[in-house]
Order: C-alpha cells, then structure tokens, then sequence
C-alpha cells in the first residue's frame, strides 16, 4: 500500500508540473510604436561645407557635410520627462535590458521623478542609443551623424572653423578635465558661431553612426586602410596631430555598445533642411 | 501514527508541488531578446519575416556582404565549418543566419546564389536582408561596426554569435582564426537546455 501511494505521488507530482507548461514568452507583442511628442526646442542652421576627418582614408581627403539643423542645447532631464510620459515603454521599469542596461536613467528616482539635486534643465544622461534615437524619431527629428557633429564643433564663438587655433584646443582639452558638469543647466555657457550651446564642458553627445569607429583594428583583415585610424599608421595619418581632443571623442564613441548607458553621456537631435 | 505520517508526506509533497511550480512564474521576463527588435526582414526566398518567427531555434549569426573579397568568404566558410561540427541532428533546431550589411546591392538572388555557391541550402540556412535602418540597429544589438568606406566596400567586425532559443545572445567569437569547437559546443549546449 505505501508503495503504491509513493508512486501515485510522484506520478501526479511529475504530472502536475507537466500540465503547468512554462509559459513561453511572447516577445512579437512587445509594445514598438512611438507616440509623438510636441517639443519646442530651437533648432539652429549649420551651414553645410567641407571637413577634413579626424582620420582621413585618403591623403588630404575632405568630406562634404550638407547643411542642417542641430539642436542648440543637450536634451533636458523635462524633455525627456515628456517623452517616457508619453511612450511608457521606455520608461524606467518597462525599458526591454536589449534597449537599455541596468543604468537607464540611473538619475531619476522611479519613472517620472528626479532625483535630488538633479536639476530639469540638466542634460538627461544614462541614456542608450537606442533611447536617444526613439526620443528624436517621437520629436520628429534625428540623430545628428559623427560627421555633422564633429563639424559644427569645430566652431569657437567667432568663427566656424577654429581648429587651428591652439587656444581652442586648450579650452576643449580644459573642458574635458571638469568634472561633474552634467548636473549643470544647458544653455547658460556662450554659443559658439553657429549658436550652438554646450558642445563642450557639460556632457558628451551619442551620435546617429558610433558605431562606425573601429578601435580594435578588427577590420585591418578585411581593408587595410581603415587600419590607420589606431595603429601605428594613426600617428602619421591623423590629420591633426594637436587634436588630441577628437581623439578621446572616437575612443569615447568606439568604446561604446548601444544599451549602454553613461553617468555623462547624452544627446542632442539633428534635421534635415529641407 | 501510520495516518499521521501519511498527512505528513502529504503535505510535504504538496508544498513541494506548489513551490516548484510557483518558480516558474517569478522568473524575471526576459527582455533582452532579438526576438523584441519589430525590423522586418527579407530572406533568401523573398519570404517576409519578422525575427520573432525564428523564436524556439538556436541562432547562429553573422554579418557580411556577398561583394566582400576577403573577410566575408572566410567567415562564410566559419558558418559552414561550424554547421559540419555542430552535425545534422541538429539542424532541425538550429538557424545559422547570414545578414547583409550591404542590402541595396544584395538582392534575394544575389543572397539565394550566394548561399548555393557556398552550398548552404539546407533547411538550416538563412540569408536575411532588410533596410539600413533595421540592419543598423540589429548590428549595434550584436555591437557589431561596420562603415562603408567606397561604392563597393565596407569595413565592419568579424564576429560571430549564438542566441539561445528565446533571443538571448549567449556567446560571441571575434576574429577571424576563431575557434569552430567551442562555437560548436555553445550550439549544441544551448539545444541540450
């Protein structure tokens, strides 16, 4: 009898198990659609032109940027608020891991609130490029490219191109070594010529294509040119070699994955003139 | 006493019975799965799809482009090597997927060709295209960088990756002396789950 009894436990003990199946996830469902968000940020003209690259392919190669629209200031803490308010899956406790690390919006105490201290017209950081690229998309606008990016921040206050001017090197490299600077309100430092503000000394910027700086020499296999930009070539074809700043900005974005999220990594949106 | 001992086991066996089917539920959701990304894609048959469809496989994933000359061949070659390693009965369960960084010029007949030349025209093999958009995003999920640096070529990393049968990357190999075994044995570790 007690035998028996066992063997009928373990029977609907196995059984029981088997008629719960585990639920398999549903990932086709996943909430995609962004909700657009009205959002009154000034845009200012960069005139377009060209650029020599921080790293040239070819000998003197220059790069033709078209003229576009870029964001005068970093993307607030507020303006951020408005978007997750709007899209909920990309608030703080819905955000999907594959989209955004555990530090998304590490500032922000739960989904609709800021921590202390952490002011509304501070840039908003612990932000993915995932999540920079759906706010832009939600306000209509875009990513600014490495190349747009770079271009308008070779501008100083007066003139658009100031790279050659060591003064200007110094300032950025100056820039770079403040720290905590993301706790500051955007716009309140001079604009540069174009009316830019914050391009520098407050936080570093995802751009729309970061994810086309090879830092490992990965592709030195496959196309030895693009074998300059880090090893030994770099030294010689680095266009500027006093541009040491643009330097840590491709080791910056080269480093990077697209859910990370960094204490001192934010965005601003870009446009196409049209 | 024989009763009592009875309820006892009972009631062991009952909690026993709740608790191990209570932790199927608490599990945390996954939520870094490919199978979230909402791109579609085109395959080598010009059939629609969406990555949630391959969801229950194993995935083996790499990213080239069929005009390239001296990475991609060898990686190809990597895909082939490690399908014979991993061996036939697993194919059923496994998808190893090509995904083009070049889609303006691979075409589905340039990727149906190219999956014939290579001879991987089994069940098990995949060649997706989709736009640049959606291969953007898919390669910053595998953290994968490419440029294109002329009309015809690009720069990009030679990795390549195996997600579990719910969309979890699970192991990446870089390089292109990479090591088929240990790819192999991720593989099969994976259907063995």
């Amino acid at each position: 009898m007690k035998p028996l009894f066992a063997v009928c436990l373990v029977i609907v003990f196995i059984f029981s198990c088997e008629s719960y199946p585990k639920q398999e996830p549903n990932f086709a469902s996943y909430k995609h659609e962004l909700v657009h968000v009205d959002n009154t940020k000034k845009l200012v003209t960069v005139e377009g032109g060209f650029f020599k690259p921080f790293f040239e392919v070819e000998e003197n190669q220059k790069l033709e940027v078209p003229s576009f629209l870029i964001d005068e200031t970093p993307v607030t803490n507020a303006e951020y608020l408005e978007f997750v308010k709007a899209n909920p899956h990309w608030r703080k406790s819905n955000v999907p891991r594959i989209y955004a690390d555990s530090t998304y919006l590490r500032n922000w105490v739960n989904d609709t609130v800021f921590a202390e201290g952490i002011l509304p017209d501070a840039p908003v950081t612990n932000i993915s490029w995932f999540a920079a690229k759906a706010y832009s998309e939600s306000v209509g606008k875009r990513l600014p490219t490495i190349e747009e990016w770079e271009y308008a921040a070779q501008a100083d206050h007066k003139k658009p191109n100031a790279t050659a001017d060591p003064e200007f090197t110094k300032y950025i490299l100056r820039s770079y070594q403040t720290k905590d600077n993301k706790r500051r309100a955007v716009g309140t430092e001079r604009p540069n010529y174009w009316g830019i503000y914050d391009m520098y000394g407050l936080v570093w910027e995802w751009t729309d294509n970061f994810n086309e700086v090879m830092l490992s020499g990965e592709s030195r296999n496959d196309n030895s040119k693009s074998e300059n930009l880090f090893c030994a070539g770099a030294a010689i074809s680095t266009q500027d070699l006093t541009n040491y700043a643009a330097f840590i900005r491709y080791a910056m974005r080269g480093s990077l994955k697209a859910n990370y999220c960094v204490n001192n990594l934010g965005f601003r949106c870009a446009q196409d003139i049209n | 006493m024989k009763f009592k001992m009875k309820k006892l086991i009972i009631s062991i066996f009952a909690s026993l019975l709740l608790f191990s089917c209570h932790k199927e539920e608490i599990e945390e959701p996954i939520t870094n799965s490919i199978f979230m990304l909402d791109s579609e894609w085109e395959n080598q048959n010009g059939e629609k799809l969406k990555l949630a469809s391959l969801q229950g496989k194993t995935l083996v994933m790499v990213m080239i482009y069929t005009s390239c000359r001296t990475a991609c061949p060898r990686l190809t070659g990597d895909m082939r090597r490690i399908d014979m390693e991993v061996g036939n009965k697993y194919d059923k369960e496994t998808r190893y997927v090509l995904v083009s960084i070049d889609p303006k010029t691979d075409t589905v007949e340039k990727m149906k060709q190219y999956l014939i030349d290579n001879e991987m025209t089994g069940e098990q093999w995949l060649f997706l295209r989709s736009d640049e958009k959606n291969t953007k995003e898919l390669a910053n999920v595998l953290a994968m960088k490419y440029k294109q640096i002329s009309p015809i070529d690009f720069s990009h990393s030679n990795i390549i990756s195996v997600f579990s049968k719910q969309g979890v990357l699970t192991y990446q190999k870089e390089g292109l002396e990479i090591d088929i075994t240990s790819v192999a044995q991720e593989i099969k570790n994976q259907q063995n789950k």
